[in-house]
């Protein structure tokens, strides 16, 4: 983004002493998370949906699910494709046309966390071998920016894909597939990978950065946890730099509040999942 | 620890073999082709230079953009010529690493371009992309903080190893890339995909940091193997102007020499100092002058002791006995070239103590160690500022709108004067239409 909105040097000065007295500008601690609100099934037409509201962070996620063929490295792998869009609906700063760089990024981030830790086992997507798998397409959508979206869209994929229900298929003798209209099965998994962004903000590491914060950051680091002693994805961002110790502080110090993350978003996995009768 | 052997031999904390050549392409600012493995990877730079579109252009520094590309042939299948999200990915985390080192505020409003080429892929391109564009951009002359070298470390049949190759690098079921600047200990590109625990992490950056510090060594080498050459080069052309000025004044001190003894001795002592090249042979023939030795100033140690005299000088004729030679007079005329050696080597320095003075950083972090291929770097860097100085200069020129030559009347005047003119024919075809 070149044409960012400037953050004028005062406020950037006064959330700096902020963060230099151990305080952050919206009162929370450096390792807290905003309120974390996730409303499953929002696009009932979707075979999967969730709408992520992180603070004032607003994404909404979708899943669509097609039968296809295999990429031909991975004939026995279903297909799961993460795309995203930041349109100018969520921001000032965004443009229409076609994916830039950081919507980029962003899809690709996402599609690491849940792609490394083997979220949706990608076998459990084949109907034919090398002919037929599901294709799930997740497309991410920006609604409102105010900071961290790459946590918000891996919250708002995983959490689509928790509860995608495709139709159950059926593999006939002569290798077609039939589609039972009636009757839906959710996709397998065992747990839910979160990611947690770190900004560094001076000497400062704040995870959940708010759009002011990620302003005035200097680099951020987005990490995958599979659970709370595994990395599966990793990317920093921006032009500033990390001392080697500073990495593992920050990957050590987001394992524990990725476990705060998981909680809640299995929590309300479960409390949807009871009231849909699962 | 070191038990594990890997499918292509090397030890879990081996690198591949890399091979570095900078300046490699002509029309590019500056160059440098990287193979580490199969890789290929081939970096240029343009810039600084004017920025197009101008509404990207920054009041306050130059805009880095860096673009990766696979050639369609690099990998075992076709790849796509389209760029992929995977390169504009790679281009994007790339630029930011390349960014967090380059003095971009040297250079406000403009462009600083690197375009890296894939030519082959072998596993870790964008490690060894980052090395290869931060070469190309010291080879350019662009001022930094400090090198970047890249690897990646990974696992591999749960051993972690450094520097994937492709097959590992496939079947692995980790791969964290990152690029670092030893002497800054700053990682300004780290991804990671795959599946670490948080030791195994720690364990894998660890290993990938001694990586880059021994790729970083391979980079700074072979940066002063590139230009300890061009530094003497340089030097040998200028002194070669000073010497056609002492040629001149010898040749009209030789008229009437002093002593042939002193001649001779002089012959003898300054013949063998080849050190500077070719201009020793000339230098022979400068005599005991005061005027040298006004212009020289401090009489100096010679470059090379000359212990055994060399070819005779053709001035000396006939050698009779030997008195008391003038001391050093000999290494004199060597001295004021070797002088002029330091002179540029000083004034090389000032350029860069005055690209310095914009970087306080980069003093803070400077090692005494490295103060060679400071001096190698800087050479390009002070030429390149001049260079590029003199380019905005043109620039400038060109782009002042050239005013209507000559008005009708003048024309006319001129068709009266001369009608054989082009102009004249061309505008009287014009008139015609």
């Amino acid at each position: 983004m070149t044409d960012r909105t400037i953050i004028a040097e005062i406020e950037k000065s006064y959330l700096m002493s902020l963060l230099d007295s151990g305080r952050r500008a919206d009162g929370r601690d450096f390792n807290e998370f905003r309120p974390i609100k996730i409303e499953f099934n929002y696009v009932p037409k979707a075979e999967g949906s969730a709408l992520v509201t992180l603070g004032q962070t607003k994404v909404i996620a979708g899943v669509k699910a097609i039968i296809g063929t295999p990429f031909p490295d991975t004939p026995n792998d279903g297909v799961i494709l993460v795309g995203a869009e930041r349109s100018p609906i969520a921001s000032p700063d965004f443009e229409m046309g076609p994916p830039d760089a950081e919507t980029i990024e962003l899809a690709r981030i996402t599609d690491r966390v849940i792609r490394e830790s083997k979220f949706i086992d990608p076998t459990s997507l084949v109907l034919v071998p090398g002919e037929k798998v599901w294709m799930l397409f997740v497309d991410i959508y920006a609604l409102d920016h105010d900071g961290n979206l790459y946590d918000a869209a891996a919250l708002a994929a995983i959490a689509a894909l928790a509860t995608t229900r495709i139709p159950k298929a059926t593999v006939l003798e002569d290798g077609t597939v039939k589609l039972d209209p009636e009757e839906t099965v959710s996709l397998n998994y065992s747990f839910v990978p979160v990611s947690v962004t770190t900004a560094k903000i001076g000497e400062h590491h704040v995870v959940d950065p708010n759009l002011k914060e990620e302003r005035i950051a200097s680099a951020r680091l987005t990490v995958g946890y599979k659970d709370a002693n595994t990395i599966v994805s990793m990317q920093k961002g921006e032009i500033g730099v990390f001392k080697s110790a500073e990495v593992l502080d920050i990957v050590r110090n987001g394992a524990a509040v990725a476990e705060k993350v998981r909680a809640e978003l299995q929590k309300a996995l479960d409390e949807f999942k009871s009231e849909r009768g699962e | 620890m070191s038990e594990f052997i890997r499918v292509d031999g090397r030890k879990k904390d081996e690198l591949r073999p890399i091979d570095i050549q900078i300046g490699v392409l002509d029309s590019a600012d500056g160059s440098a082709l990287v193979r580490m493995g199969k890789n290929i990877i081939l970096a240029a730079v343009r810039g600084p230079r004017e920025l197009h579109p101008k509404h990207l252009a920054m009041p306050d520094k130059a805009k880095i953009r860096c673009t990766y590309r696979m050639a369609t042939f690099s990998v075992p299948d076709r790849k796509s010529p389209a760029p992929s999200r995977r390169e504009k990915e790679i281009s994007k985390v790339l630029t930011e690493a390349l960014e967090s080192v380059v003095l971009s505020h040297l250079y406000p409003r403009s462009a600083i371009d690197i375009f890296i080429q894939v030519i082959q892929a072998d596993g870790g391109t964008r490690c060894a992309s980052a090395t290869a564009a931060s070469l190309a951009l010291a080879d350019a002359g662009i001022p930094m903080r400090d090198l970047l070298a890249g690897v990646a470390a990974g696992i591999f049949k749960d051993e972690v190893v450094l520097d994937l190759c492709d097959e590992e690098d496939k079947d692995g079921t980790g791969d964290l890339p990152i690029v670092y600047s030893p002497s800054t200990d700053e990682i300004s590109l780290l991804q990671l995909d795959g599946q670490f625990t948080l030791d195994q992490f720690e364990e894998a950056l660890n290993l990938a940091i001694d990586g880059a510090r021994k790729i970083y060594d391979m980079e700074k080498q072979a940066l002063i193997d590139r230009y300890k050459i061009d530094v003497e080069e340089e030097i040998h052309e200028e002194v070669s102007v000073e010497e056609q000025e002492i040629e001149e004044l010898i040749e009209q001190e030789l008229e009437e020499p002093e002593t042939k003894e002193e001649e001779e001795d002089f012959a003898e002592k300054i013949t063998p100092s080849v050190s500077v090249g070719e201009t020793t042979e000339e230098t022979v023939e400068i005599p005991v002058t005061e005027e040298i030795e006004e212009t020289t100033g401090e009489i100096m140690e010679p470059v090379s002791s000359p212990t055994e005299p060399g070819a005779p000088a053709e001035e000396a004729s006939e050698p009779s006995e030997i008195t008391e030679a003038p001391e050093t007079f000999g290494f004199e005329a060597v001295t004021s070239s070797v002088q002029e050696h330091d002179a540029i080597k000083e004034s090389v320095q000032e350029g860069e103590e005055r690209l310095d003075e914009h970087d306080v950083v980069h003093e803070e972090t400077e090692e005494s160690d490295e103060a060679t291929e400071e001096d190698v770097i800087s050479v390009e860097e002070y030429e390149d500022e001049e260079e590029k100085f003199d380019e905005w200069e043109d620039l400038e020129d060109d782009e002042i709108p050239t005013p209507e030559t000559e008005t009708e009347e003048e024309l006319e005047d001129e068709e009266f004067e001369d009608t054989d003119t082009l102009e004249i024919t061309e505008l009287e075809d014009q008139e015609e239409i």
